[in-house]
């Protein structure tokens, strides 16, 4: 059901972003090409979350910008890239009712046997008729996962996905992305866990106070971080 | 004629199914269903509207229907009555002392409160769900589909404390029904007026109907608030 032309490479340019006289984003380039996870890391406030949003269209960059290879800022179905938050947003209505929302939302076609696919592919389908919000934080997760799933983006933002999640959890979300990108989804996700990047990305982002500072292949960069600030990160200090 | 047979009287009425008593019954019922229903039309979009609509003077409009939410129900009354009255701007349409125009005064006591809690429940989900529903297309109008359904419990524990505040009150339906025997005379106006003619089982009897229904009304809002924690988690 996808469309041959891929909305890749995803080009962000210059990207910067002010409120109320600060700058949170400090034009910040890169270039995402189809497949493998590109892990965006850094310390609280580095602007990781609001990289995500800026790319997914959920927020309007004070400069520079974000372009896909074809059109440009269209969302979900349409969009064909998705996001899942931090904290999953989990409408008050059942696990089943969450993934049809969400097609009904895109028109989406065979809603009704995605629904099904979707449940079955995330271990989901015993926990189908349960309101959502009464499921644990993994479950929540992995719902969410997979409601962007059924919208078959060929992009995923993933905002620091297992970061309320308890070690087991963890583990399953983290094999949860590893198959999506087995699957050739593209992946971008930001996290605060350097093990988290390490296992999963194949490329990191290391971003500081808004600025991109290294930008390169994910072993090279726990190898040998070629910048200081890179280097004091992954040692465990604060940058100040 | 003492309490204890005026009770016993009552009670009589209501077994007996009188029915210059279902008259008065039945009409009360449907003037403030047909208030709430009303009021619920108009006021759960005014109220999604207010909730995810960004413009100078917002706060104040919020204040003023909050406040508008204690608004006397003879001072609504009033402003119907001026409305409708023969040299009023609707007074041609002769709808003073019938009950269309009990209707309109309990439509404006209810429609605050439908408002307010429309406004509130769905800013509160908005701010949780904005990101999602935005990522989804789904931002403006295209939200309070789901914003609506997602807040059903609350909101129909808000149309049931209209139907509340509606089916209790006397002042507005007695200035511009008229309180007409056979034709506007509500519970809450008959029970005022029997009073005191010192009809005491008629008033009682229609007393312990409205009773029961605040209770009716009350156990069906907090069985909707229990459901809906269910889904709130």
């Amino acid at each position: 059901m996808r469309d041959a032309a891929s909305i890749l490479p995803l080009t962000v340019e210059e990207l910067t972003f002010e409120r109320e006289g600060k700058r949170l984003l400090d034009r910040v380039t890169f270039t995402v090409k189809a497949g493998g996870v590109t892990a965006i890391i850094g310390p609280n406030g580095s602007g990781k979350s609001l990289t995500l949003r800026l790319c997914h269209g959920l927020m309007e960059p004070s400069a520079g910008s974000v372009r896909w290879g074809v059109g440009s800022g269209l969302m979900a179905g349409r969009k064909r890239h998705a996001m899942v938050f931090q904290r999953p947003v989990m409408l008050r209505r059942s696990a089943r009712a969450n993934l049809a929302h969400a097609l009904a939302a895109v028109k989406a076609e065979g809603a009704g046997a995605r629904v099904d696919l979707a449940l079955r592919r995330f271990g989901l389908t015993e926990l189908a008729e349960r309101p959502a919000r009464l499921l644990s934080g993994g479950e929540q997760q992995r719902l969410a996962i997979a409601r962007a799933w059924s919208l078959q983006p060929e992009v995923l933002f993933l905002d620091e996905p297992s970061s309320q999640l308890d070690p087991g959890a963890t583990r399953q979300i983290e094999e949860i992305i590893a198959g999506l990108a087995a699957e050739g989804m593209t992946i971008v996700m930001t996290t605060h866990d350097l093990g988290q990047a390490r296992r999963l990305a194949r490329r990191v982002i290391f971003l500081d106070r808004g600025r991109l500072i290294e930008d390169t292949d994910a072993a090279a960069f726990f190898a040998a971080p070629a910048t200081r600030e890179a280097r004091a990160f992954i040692a465990g200090d604060l940058l100040w | 004629m003492d309490v204890a047979s005026a009770f016993a009287s009552a009670l009589g009425l209501i077994a007996g199914l009188d029915p210059q008593f279902l008259q008065i019954v039945g009409l009360s019922l449907r003037v403030t269903l047909m208030a709430v229903l009303l009021a619920a039309l108009i006021g759960v979009p005014l109220g999604a509207w207010l909730a995810l609509s960004r413009f100078p003077g917002r706060p104040a409009v919020i204040v003023l229907v909050n406040a508008l939410m204690g608004l006397p129900p003879v001072v609504a009354g009033l402003v119907v009555f001026l409305l409708l009255s023969r040299s009023g701007p609707l007074g041609g349409l002769g709808w003073l002392f019938t009950p269309t125009a009990m209707t309109i005064a309990q439509t404006l006591l209810v429609l605050p409160i439908v408002i307010a809690l429309t406004r509130s429940t769905l800013e509160e989900l908005w701010t949780e769900y904005r990101e999602h529903l935005t990522s989804l297309g789904l931002s403006g109008a295209r939200a309070v589909p789901t914003l609506i359904w997602d807040g059903r419990f609350a909101l129909a524990t808000g149309l049931l404390a209209g139907f509340g505040r509606a089916s209790a009150e006397v002042g507005a339906v007695l200035i511009v029904g008229g309180n007409i025997a056979g034709h506007t005379r509500t519970m809450t106006t008959a029970i005022a007026l029997e009073t005191s003619k010192g009809d005491l089982p008629l008033a009682l009897g229609l007393g312990i109907v409205l009773i029961a229904l605040t209770l009716v009304i009350n156990a069906a809002a907090f069985g909707a608030s229990r459901i809906g924690a269910r889904f709130a988690g």
